[in-house]
């Protein structure tokens, strides 16, 4: 009796202290999502429901009741989700060949598979239409042109999509014990069916990820709609932006961001329910333990099928680029990286365009840095053990709010800026800061995604034997925690930093034009005619696919199996 | 990996450090900078401005806001609190709107006297006609040859046959030579028209894409930058793309590989205001003066490649050699874009998506 | 029931199995033993179907394999660390493999409690798989194993990881259950004394070979090379010379038997054939070290060094003659505890 009262009690004060620190780690956090994301994205929404100072909730029903609109989301949703399955379908078998199959480049290979996300929508159109579209490698071989019709726009999402299920699901399946399967198949199962009933489950929380991000993704495509669907299709990103800074119909731009969040968010909370549903401990090898060469003729047939969907999808893109780079007026040469050098003499590019690069990694420094403290805050806060009956719902709400900026269009964010930060103390609008902030925004969910699962996984053991030999809270934090995550944390930083890399919508609003990155100044390229500018462009792009890649090289030295999702 | 972790955890306090400091110093005016909002197309020659900080002693720091739509609404969104002192780059499709959000405050820079009353769109001074363009059809000099045919010169022309499946131009709904060359026909036409032209041209084969860069670039088979892969040798661009597809050429040819088809072009004058509200507006009333000042206007055709609207400024060799004059282009009143803008895309996007 | 015929497994340069030639007879229990890395495990895989031989022949019940995909062949495996599916609960561990075979659900319901009762688990269907200890993880991946009632039945160190009471008593009680079940069995194990009380029939794996097989009485009596003697726990290996009906050991003389070859031979004195009597009589020798190894036998081991030079020599004796540490005594040889080890 008296047991357990003082049990009751001690849990009590648990609960108390542990939601102290808890609410502590999360301010940060949370003052940087309301300051940079909350309230400009309610400044701009308010601009346009309240245009004369008092609520317009007519339009409301004007822009729900059109049928132009209904159209949009109904193509936006099922693009997205056909985009996501076809990513999946072909990502899946990629994913294992990735995790469980030994062959020479698979490194290089993994690490190219990423570019596509840096790369400026605008560019990777234009490689994907030389294949795809006319004249390309399918039209060539037989005949098919893509760039007419709706699979190119799912094609391109697949080509902007493979890494994230490559990685979230070849990343677990690397590490997932191969005899679970062996063991369902002595009991009588067949390939299928073990895969079915045993991988399948297993790989669900990845899979419900992947699909997540995937799924976000392609729900706000812009650019690659734009280039490949326009003016046939649009989504309601491509639809948002041109009410905004084509049309400034800002009440109709507010309702259409409204109805996208709420998409988002219900999207959201279906997922935290399954995934929650299917989380269970795994039983989790090294992942060096179980790649092996390809054996008999089924794993060397998926290992070509996928080189060669890779090839075709992935390399031969980007091949493209490298090779417009280098084919200059004078048949190949150096020639257009040689003029990136060379001062413009105007205010285009007041210094020479290979300052961008500087440009580029500055920024991308700056918003890694500023993602990583957010981020790990963020994910300190979500694994501080909770007390008794802890306040599982507040996390679960905060772990949502974080992905939310990947739901959320560009140009709401880069107006909301504009809007929201114009007075001072928090006149940012001349500040470079503007956009490592915004490029961070994008950066914290993955940041939040790949350490969480580490950081969960620190044995608590651990902690309590460094409190009991006399480490306080925060010490225990430096001693044990940080040590185990910071490997991780280097691959979480791998991630935030290729995200701002590629950042373009937000960044192409907020970038000063005396410091462009290397998507900006590809698109500067880009909108002048003349050889040298474009041959510029795509040495430019070349040039930011080798940082990227280079980057990625680096950090697949240093990823290890305990990294998360990403 | 201890190393590292410290190294970002400094790293990530002299951020903190930062953002403090920027919050709390605000925007820096010291009267000696004039801040010029434009769009991402801007260009000047850095020894032009050099002259101008000479004479005035104005620095120019020059901000951009993205395409040139974007540029006004985000000005309208900051309207007597403006991001600048001078805004560059509103054209005629645009203009209506800046005027109607009243984001400008007149004035009367000197040398308009020299411009030409046919660029003047506001009679009471809020907005500076700087530059004038053309949106034309081009075309492929070497296809035509080689096809010993005569290029098209009037929008007539590209219903016909002979252009079967030869044009490719750009999204009126995201592209401004797209929405340009969609005016061109409605201005030519009339409202009752132009329908049953664009049903005339998807009859004959017209590729609508996305734009400008895809167009051009990817499709139009006389672009030095596509390497003359595409398979399209007409295309809707500037009757300056010409001038600007020899600019590096060394030698200099006889001739541009493109020409321009005289009779399809559209006008639209670029025009540029003092904001409202400027924090410096005594050095933006300067920099409009320099905008409209001989040094600059010889310096635009080849910085954005568009023409002067001084009468007495001299254009360039390249252009006198290379470049092709329009023929009585379509002009429209920017009331009356404004007005019919958002229906007559709606009308067009239906015409050529089914 | 099952017959490996030269199978040959390699992997890479490493040869895993080489040119194995067993056979286990309808309700047999064989349990193999070796060390570590002998190719024990690596023979279940090749049985169940998970690795293919290089060369070789695996029947069951006179058929061919090779062509027979794993979940065909009709064996179950229990694995080392049991590989419980952790997304399902108990029951449904169990169920698996009868869902597998398409058995309707009202007949795995009954067979599963059936099972779990045979195990010790009744009524544990519904128990989280991460919610049981250790011994009872084992018992559900035996019961899992069993279910679809497999021709044969294989288990991968199936008590290895247990603490030493507890697999005692399992050890016993995996036997009560074969037999009561009629099960033949294959079992892998690097423990001499969880083989001796589990098999019909030990076989013994060196290096992917085949170096022993037998009953566990004659394994135990009649080692039949150095490595397996060794690898039972015996120290007394010497080389001795048989000369007519006498062995010269560094340790003294022995009568031989009749059979042994003359010369030089490679023996094996196993302990308890070493007989204690006072410093006088026999070899003179001090002793070093005494271990009280408990359990029933209650026997003390002794290790002795002899006076005058030449490897120290295991003794084991009752508790209570046993001397102390320093004694001096004398020690004999008993001819029927000598073995003659074969492949010097």
């Amino acid at each position: 009796m008296d047991v357990t009262r003082r049990e009751v009690v001690r849990a009590k004060g648990r609960f108390a202290s542990g939601n102290l620190v808890r609410l502590g780690l999360m301010a940060v956090p949370f003052v940087f999502f309301g300051l940079f994301f909350a309230y400009p994205v309610a400044a701009i929404v308010g601009r346009g429901l309240r245009p004369e100072g008092a609520w317009a909730f007519s339009v409301l029903g004007e822009v729900l009741a059109d049928p132009a609109i209904g159209r949009v989301l109904w193509f936006t949703l099922w693009q997205a989700a056909a985009s996501t399955a076809l990513t999946l379908a072909l990502g899946v078998p990629a994913a294992y060949v990735f995790a469980r199959l030994e062959f020479p480049g698979k490194r290089l290979l993994r690490a190219v598979l990423v570019i596509p996300f840096v790369l400026p929508t605008v560019v990777a159109g234009s490689a994907f239409l030389a294949l795809l579209g006319r004249g390309g490698v399918l039209d060539g071989l037989f005949g098919v042109r893509l760039d007419t019709s709706v699979w190119a726009i799912l094609v391109a999402h697949v080509f902007f999509n493979f890494a994230v299920v490559v990685r979230t699901v070849g990343g677990l399946w690397a590490q997932l014990d191969p005899r679970q399967e062996e063991a369902a198949r002595v009991l009588g199962a067949g390939r299928a069916a073990a895969w079915r009933r045993v991988v399948l489950p297993a790989l669900a929380p990845s899979i419900g990820a992947a699909s997540l991000i995937v799924f976000l993704f392609t729900f706000t495509s812009f650019g690659i709609v734009q280039i490949l669907g326009g003016p046939r299709y649009a989504t309601l990103e491509v639809e948002i932006y041109r009410q905004t800074a084509d049309l400034f119909q800002l009440p109709t731009a507010a309702v259409l961001t409204l109805l996208q969040l709420l998409v988002v968010v219900l999207l959201l909370a279906w997922h935290a329910r399954t995934v929650r549903k299917r989380e269970s401990t795994l039983s989790l090898v090294p992942a060096e333990q179980t790649a092996h060469p390809p054996r008999g003729r089924g794993q060397w047939a998926l290992l070509w099928a996928v080189l060669g969907v890779v090839g075709v999808l992935v390399v031969a893109p980007l091949a493209v680029l490298v090779e417009r780079s280098f084919n200059g007026p004078d048949g190949y040469g150096l020639t257009f990286y040689r003029q990136l050098f060379t001062d413009t003499g105007n205010t285009t590019f007041p210094v020479p365009p290979i300052a961008a690069v500087g440009n580029s990694l500055a920024y991308a420094a700056a918003a890694t840095a500023l993602a990583l403290v957010v981020g790990s805050l963020a994910a300190t806060a979500l694994t501080v053990r909770r007390g008794a009956g802890g306040p599982g719902r507040l996390v679960r709400g905060f772990d949502a709010l974080l992905m939310l900026p990947l739901g959320t269009s560009a140009v709401t964010v880069g107006f909301g800026f504009l809007v929201a930060l114009d007075e001072p103390p928090l006149d940012l609008r001349e500040s470079w800061l503007l956009v490592p902030l915004a490029q961070a925004l994008v950066g914290v969910p993955f940041v939040v995604r790949t350490l969480l699962p580490v950081l969960r996984a620190v044995d608590v053991r651990l902690r309590e034997s460094a409190a009991v030999l006399g480490a306080s809270p925060l010490r225990v934090w430096r001693e044990v925690d940080l040590p185990m995550v910071g490997r991780s944390a280097a691959v979480a930083a791998g991630f935030a930093f290729a995200v701002s890399l590629g950042e373009f919508g937000a960044t192409v609003f907020l970038a000063r034009p005396d410091a462009p990155t290397l998507p900006v100044a590809v698109a500067r390229f880009l909108g002048r005619a003349g050889e040298a500018n474009y041959g510029q462009a795509m040495a430019l792009s070349t040039l930011l696919m080798v940082v990227c890649g280079a980057t990625l090289l680096v950090l697949e030295r240093v990823r290890t199996h305990s990294a998360g999702e990403f | 990996m201890h190393r590292y972790v410290r190294r970002a955890a400094a790293a990530s306090t002299a951020l903190a450090l930062a953002l403090l400091a920027a919050c709390g110093a605000g925007s820096g005016d010291d009267g000696k900078t004039v801040r010029l909002v434009t769009h991402d197309s801007f260009n000047v020659s850095k020894s032009v401005l050099k002259k101008f900080t000479e004479r005035t002693g104005y620095k120019v720091e020059v901000v951009s806001g993205g395409d040139a739509g974007a540029m006004v609404n985000q000005a309208a969104l900051n309207k007597g609190n403006p991001q600048g002192d001078v805004l560059f780059g509103v054209d005629t499709a645009l203009l209506s709107r800046a005027l109607d959000q009243k984001i400008f405050t007149p004035y009367r820079a000197k040398g308009l006297d020299k411009v030409p009353e046919r660029y003047r769109a506001d009679d009471r001074n809020r907005v500076t006609p700087v530059d004038s363009g053309e949106i034309c059809v081009n075309y492929d000099r070497k296809y035509f040859a080689e096809k010993d045919l005569e290029p098209p010169r009037t929008l007539d022309d590209l219903t016909k046959p002979a252009y079967r499946d030869l044009l490719v131009t750009e999204n009126a709904a995201t592209s401004s030579p797209g929405l340009g060359f969609l005016l061109a026909t409605v201005d030519e036409y009339g409202e009752d028209g132009w329908n049953s032209y664009w049903k005339k041209l998807r009859a004959n084969g017209v590729e609508v894409v996305d734009g400008w860069e895809q167009a051009y670039n990817d499709r139009f088979s006389g672009s030095r930058g596509g390497k003359g892969e595409g398979d399209r040798p007409l295309v809707v661009s500037y009757a300056s793309s010409p001038p600007v597809e020899v600019v590096d050429a060394d030698p200099k040819p006889k001739q541009a590989p493109t020409g321009v088809a005289r009779e399809t072009c559209f006008q639209q004058v670029e025009f540029a205001g003092l904001l409202d509200g400027a924090g410096n507006a005594e050095g933006g009333r300067k920099l409009l003066d320099f905008l409209l000042g001989k040094e600059f206007q010889e310096d635009m055709p080849l910085q954005m490649f568009v023409n002067p609207v001084r009468e007495d400024a001299r254009l360039p060799e390249l252009f006198t050699r290379y470049g092709e004059q329009a023929k009585d282009p379509a002009t429209m009143a920017p009331e009356r874009i404004a007005d019919n803008h958002e229906q007559w895309v709606k009308a067009w996007t239906s015409l050529v998506v089914k | 029931m099952l017959e490996l015929d030269g199978v040959t497994v390699r992997f890479g340069t490493r040869t895993a199995l080489e040119e194995v030639q067993l056979a286990v007879a309808e309700r047999e229990i064989v349990c193999v033993l070796g060390p570590s890395g002998s190719g024990k495990s690596t023979l279940l895989r090749v049985v169940a179907g998970l690795q293919d031989p290089e060369s070789g022949a695996v029947r069951l019940a006179g058929q061919d394999q090779a062509r027979v995909p794993v979940h065909r062949r009709g064996v179950g495996l229990m694995f080392q660390d049991q590989q419980l599916f952790p997304q399902r609960d108990v029951g449904g561990n169990v169920a698996f493999g009868l869902r597998m075979h398409g058995v309707p659900a009202e007949r795995r319901a009954r067979r599963v409690a059936e099972l779990l009762g045979v195990v010790g688990l009744p009524g544990a269907e519904h128990r989280a798989v991460a919610s049981l200890s250790g011994g009872e993880q084992q018992r559900v991946a035996l019961a899992r194993a069993l279910a679809p009632q497999p021709r044969l039945l294989m288990l991968d160190e199936p008590l290895g990881q247990l603490d030493r009471g507890l697999r005692e008593r399992l050890t016993r009680e995996l036997r009560r259950i074969f037999t009561e079940l009629g099960t033949t069995a294959l079992a892998v194990t690097h423990d001499q004394s969880e083989a001796f009380a589990l098999a019909d029939r030990v076989v013994v794996m060196e290096e992917g070979r085949i170096a022993q097989q037998g009953t566990p009485l004659e394994v135990w009596r009649q080692p039949a090379s150095e490595f397996v003697a060794r690898f039972l726990g015996f120290e007394n290996v010497v080389t001795a010379t048989v000369h007519g009906d006498g062995v010269a050991t560094p340790w003294g003389k022995a009568p031989a038997p009749a059979d042994w070859p003359d010369g030089e031979v490679r023996l094996l004195v196993r302990p308890t054939g070493v007989r204690l009597g006072p410093a006088g009589t026999g070899l003179r020798c001090t002793v070093e070290a005494r271990t009280f190894r408990g359990g029933s036998g209650s026997t003390v081991t002794l290790l002795l060094r002899p006076a005058g030079g030449g490897p120290p020599l295991e003794a084991s004796c009752p508790l209570g003659e046993a001397p102390e540490e320093g004694d001096v005594v004398g020690a004999t040889l008993d001819p029927d505890e000598l073995v003659l080890l074969g492949g010097a």
